[in-house]
């Protein structure tokens, strides 16, 4: 799985010798797609079944016509088990002929739409989303049309909400499965350093230790072994636990330098400078006090129980030739490592861009300001900087008309929720995707926004709390995340097939194949 | 170091019974006792707390307060039963513009005075309505001032109010020219007049001392004072009087002891700007206009006459007054900013802008739209716990139980909000690397505008925009 590190550099020559010394082997992680299924008793489903049991005779017609196995009475039973609602495809049963509410002789039956959708999401993450997300965390496919399952899009009315792909009748080149490439190059420089391909177009956003749990970390890093892409430390530092996974750890170097060390940096094939996050552009990290718990303390040395704050901006950075200082001194400290500079999304992005392709980044990674998973300002959330939709294409022109867009990759976040906003993304201009929010969905996160309070997480994904924290199984974490990508992958392939493209590649840039349901799409020349 | 802007603040709990987002409904009569719910799914305990908090309180109306709406409890409820449905009450506060969102956060600002955090992004519109078709910029590597969080404390949030002038005539060392009467102000924003139809006679008072603890000046109307109970001598240079058109002037004692005053637009300003600064010279005057159909010319027009203030205020939702289509605030300050602009008289004249600010980003965002400064009322009514149910004037209904408010309350929960607002402020210009509110005003560059955003990215792939 790290293989590119030997095929294009002798990894004994690059890694310094102190690091080779203490390079423990490398964690291996199957990509089989085996069920987990969620970690709740009762799942939250979208339609709920009524019986009323004074009226049913126990016939058995609902058993016997229902696809879904939504009505069970086990043998020896004299009445019905609640029905397994979240299985239930609802009232397309009706247009397909299985339609257990009029097959019932007595009218028995009721079916409603459950009242705690409404309660369930938000408009970026509706309910249908998450729960098509854990139905692909549980299964490794994205779930079946018949669910109804709205999942492509979310209802914030603009952005890749609007957005959709022009599909043909029938795609311009009949392609199979297995001849669709996803996979993405992450060095273009040519510079010498190690060529790294991930096989699907995405990698791990970066969520500290501290702001999430031992196990939510590992878990991402097994996701990222078994599909050979990426998983990020965060800021907080990088755990010893960590090491079996470094082959596919991106380390952070952020504004507050929590942890980072000469050591942390050699590591790793990826360093990333985090100059802004999408959570909270123009602001620094912060961690609340009640999250610093002795072992967050220890990694970030800090005092347990205070509030950490990273600062904003990097004191030492305050023009692009400072930038190229800083990378210049990571390259040196680590020979193989490809630079990934993350940035968030200010009007001039574009320059920004430019100008970190120009100190010598491989990887510039566009963080908009409606992601992210830690702790923020909701004032900094909804306010700062511009939405990754609109800071897509305008990079990617610009990055085109200054001939530089071949030589560096360019990956965005902030909002990435599901395939289709990969495909999306990469549409308008972009390479690959940073991904985080599903992530935690995929776990289980309810979006209860909560992460920041008291002990963190109360569906234990968010938190440093031992107690919380165990009551995630590593394997299954780790799981529903190798789950998620298949069905992501599954999906994108899809997508390119349906599009007649051979690989995902074909499709950067491709905004002809977009249309917007606000605008005319008929494009007339603009004045330069 | 100069002195900082500094206001001290302590929590100031609710007296009412709070309302959270989320209720937890059971739904079918089944449950086996079993508690699952409550000890074991629940981590945060909450449906205990909920009881203790129903036992100490004297009425119960109000659903669950604070459940995180993390789904535990339904999904580990032993047979199925709960549902976790959004609260009524929540939905039932404020107004379309007023959201039950804005009024939850700004209760919560008002008790802590702490500036909101929560994790998870970002879950609402792409865009919307008014404010929130703009975005305020920031930078990271090339900073238009050299100064980060470190810098923080070097950020000014103060503004001026009045004719600052744009040049000095010197003979030797001695400044010849006239100087006009200027005052600072600690933020740029003003406290208005509580619309009368929330007119409360305490408020007045409680909002006098609220600005006297916060550094920053309010409108009081002339035609009330003296305010029982207030200390003039300390509070009279954190008040600008509203004379009303007819009103009649106060003693020069009185007015000598304030910086600001502010009068309503009729066909006499001048006058009477005239009358204010006889008694007393080194007064600001600012004439109030209203955002009707003529307003914004009007305003533009003052400026010409040298009026050294003009408060232009739209109706609490921000709209223009009694107009079919009408124009958002923000849009009518840019406006008016650009017009002061184009007829070279934007240096001349402290515009202040009111109306629908009701989040502290509104007050930045309305700065960047070219206001000096912006005016608030209804979001301090609302820091008193106020629904903002339009049912004032019945002392029974009031669902925020406002006339039984004690002075230490109502002062610590509006300087509560009051801060957190200024360190939201604090947190944008942070941000954007401005180290002085004065230089946001009007400083577009520092903003986004979504129709600018939709055409320079979307324009060129897919067309024009459809009007809605
Ligand atoms: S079909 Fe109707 S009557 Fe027959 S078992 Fe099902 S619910 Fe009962
Ligand atoms: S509606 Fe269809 S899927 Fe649902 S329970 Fe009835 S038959 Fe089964
Ligand atoms: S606290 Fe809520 S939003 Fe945050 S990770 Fe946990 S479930 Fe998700
Ligand atoms: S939804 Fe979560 S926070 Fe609310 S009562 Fe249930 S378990 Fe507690
Ligand atoms: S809550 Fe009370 S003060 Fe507020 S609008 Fe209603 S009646 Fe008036």
């Amino acid at each position: 799985m790290a293989d590119f590190l030997e095929i294009d550099c002798k990894l004994e020559d690059i890694i310094p010798e102190k690091t080779r010394k203490t390079r423990t082997p490398q964690f291996k992680q199957a990509r089989t797609v085996r069920p987990a299924p969620p970690r709740y008793r009762n799942e939250i489903s979208k339609y709920i079944i009524l019986r009323n049991e004074e009226l049913c005779l126990k016939c058995g017609k609902c058993v016997e016509i229902c696809p879904q196995g939504v009505h069970v009475k086990s043998l020896g039973y004299k009445y019905f088990a609640q029905p397994h609602s979240h299985l239930c495809f609802g009232p397309v049963c009706e247009k397909k002929g299985c339609y257990c509410i009029t097959a019932c002789p007595q009218g028995a039956l009721r079916i409603q739409e459950n009242p705690m959708m409404k309660a369930l999401g938000d408009y970026r993450w509706p309910a249908e989303m998450i729960l098509a997300t854990w139905k692909m965390a549980e299964n490794g496919e994205c779930p079946s049309e018949d669910y109804g399952y709205d999942f492509e899009t979310g209802k914030s009315e603009g952005g890749f909400d609007r957005i959709r792909f022009k599909f043909p009748d029938r795609p311009p080149v009949e392609l199979k499965d297995e001849e669709i490439d996803t996979s993405i190059e992450l060095n273009r420089r040519h510079d010498g350093r190690a060529r790294i391909r991930i096989d699907v177009p995405w990698y791990g956003g970066g969520m500290s230790f501290g702001s999430v749990s031992n196990t939510t970390q590992l878990s991402k890093a097994r996701a990222a072994v078994a599909w050979n892409t990426f998983s990020c430390t965060g800021e907080g530092g990088f755990m010893e636990r960590m090491r079996p996974y470094d082959d596919h750890m991106i380390t952070q170097v952020a504004t507050g330098l929590f942890g980072v060390r000469e050591e942390t940096i050699q590591r790793v094939p990826i360093v990333e400078f985090k100059y802004a996050q999408g959570a909270k552009p123009g602001l620094g990290g912060h961690l609340l006090g009640d999250k610093n718990t002795q072992a967050v303390a220890k990694m970030r040395e800090t005092v347990i129980g205070i509030s950490l704050f990273s600062p904003f901006p990097f004191h030492s950075v305050y023009s692009i030739e400072d930038h190229q200082k800083h990378i210049d001194w990571v390259k040196h400290i680590n020979r193989r490592a490809l630079i990934s500079t993350k940035v968030s999304t200010p009007n001039d992005v574009d320059m920004v861009a430019v100008g970190s392709y120009s100190a010598g980044t491989h990887i510039i990674h566009l963080d908009g300001g409606y992601g992210g998973t830690g702790a923020a300002p909701d004032i900094a959330k909804k306010n700062i900087a511009m939405p990754i939709e609109y800071a897509i294409p305008k990079v990617h022109n610009f990055l085109m008309a200054e001939g530089a867009r071949e030589q560096v990759t360019l990956v965005a976040s902030g909002g990435i929720r599901n395939p289709y906003d990969v495909a999306k993304a990469i549409a308008l201009g972009a390479d690959g995707v940073v991904i985080g929010t599903v992530e935690m969905v995929a776990l289980g996160c309810v979006r209860c926004n909560r992460c920041s309070a008291g002990r963190g997480c109360p569906r234990c994904i968010a938190t440093t709390d031992k107690t919380l924290a165990a009551k995630i199984d590593l394997e299954w974490g780790a799981q529903r995340l190798i789950n998620t990508y298949n069905a992501w992958r599954n999906e994108v392939v899809s997508i390119l097939r349906r599009l007649g493209l051979r690989s995902v590649s074909e499709l950067r840039g491709r905004s002809d194949l977009l249309m917007h349901l606000d605008y005319t799409n008929v494009v007339v020349e603009r004045e330069a | 170091m100069p002195e900082k802007y500094h206001i001290t603040t302590k929590p100031v709990p609710p007296r009412r019974p709070r309302i959270g987002k989320y209720g937890i409904v059971d739904w079918r009569e089944d449950c086996a006792r079993c508690h699952n719910c409550v000890k074991k799914a629940c981590v945060y305990d909450r449906h205990r707390d909920e009881i203790k908090y129903i036992r100490d309180l004297e009425t119960v109306d109000a659903l669950f307060f604070d459940c995180m709406g993390c789904f535990s409890c339904v999904q580990d409820c032993t047979k199925n039963l709960l549902c976790l449905t959004i609260n009524p009450e929540y939905e039932k506060l404020g107004n379309s513009y007023w959201t039950p969102e804005i009024i939850l956060t700004t209760w919560a600002q008002a008790e802590t005075a702490k500036i909101p955090v929560s994790g998870a992004g970002y879950g609402g519109k792409f865009s919307g309505y008014g404010f929130d078709s703009m975005w305020t910029d920031m930078s990271e590597i090339v900073r238009p001032t050299r100064d980060g969080i470190h810098g923080r404390e070097y950020i000014s949030s103060a503004v001026d109010i009045g004719h600052n002038s744009s040049f000095l005539v010197l003979n030797g060392d001695d400044v010849v020219s006239p100087l006009s009467p200027i005052l600072s102000t600690p933020m740029p924003l003003v406290i208005d007049r509580i619309p009368d139809k929330y007119a409360l006679p305490k408020l007045d008072a409680i909002i006098v001392e609220t600005a006297v603890k916060t550094g920053l000046i309010t409108l009081v109307d002339a035609r009330k004072w003296p305010l029982a109970g207030v200390d003039a001598d300390k509070c009279l240079p954190h008040i600008a009087f509203y004379f009303a058109a007819g009103a009649a002037m106060l003693s020069e004692e009185i007015l000598k002891k304030t910086q600001l005053a502010e009068i309503e637009d009729d066909r006499n300003v001048k006058s009477r700007i005239r009358a204010l600064k006889q008694i007393h010279p080194g007064i600001v005057v600012a004439v109030r206009v209203e955002l009707t159909a003529g307003g914004m010319q009007r305003a533009i027009d003052l400026a010409d006459e040298d009026v050294e203030v003009i408060h232009i205020v739209a109706d609490s939702n921000g709209r223009e007054i009694g107009s079919e289509h009408p124009m958002f605030i923000k849009d009518m300050i840019r406006k008016v900013h650009r017009s002061l602009i184009e007829n070279g008289r934007r240096d001349d004249v402290t515009i202040i802008a009111g109306g629908g600010i009701a989040l502290p980003e509104h007050m930045v965002k309305g700065v960047l739209c070219g206001a000096d400064l912006v005016s608030i009322d209804l979001p301090l009514l609302v820091g008193l716990e106020c629904h903002l149910c339009h049912q004032c004037g019945d002392s029974h209904t009031c669902p925020a139980k406002i006339q039984e408010i004690s002075l230490s309350y109502g002062v610590g929960r509006m300087t509560n909000l009051i801060s957190a607002w200024h360190d939201q402020l604090v947190e944008l210009m942070g941000a954007m690397g401005m180290r002085d509110a004065r230089r946001l005003r009007g400083d577009v560059g520092r903003a986004m505008f979504f129709e600018q955003l939709e055409e320079e990215a979307f324009g060129r792939l897919f067309g024009n925009r459809l009007q809605a």
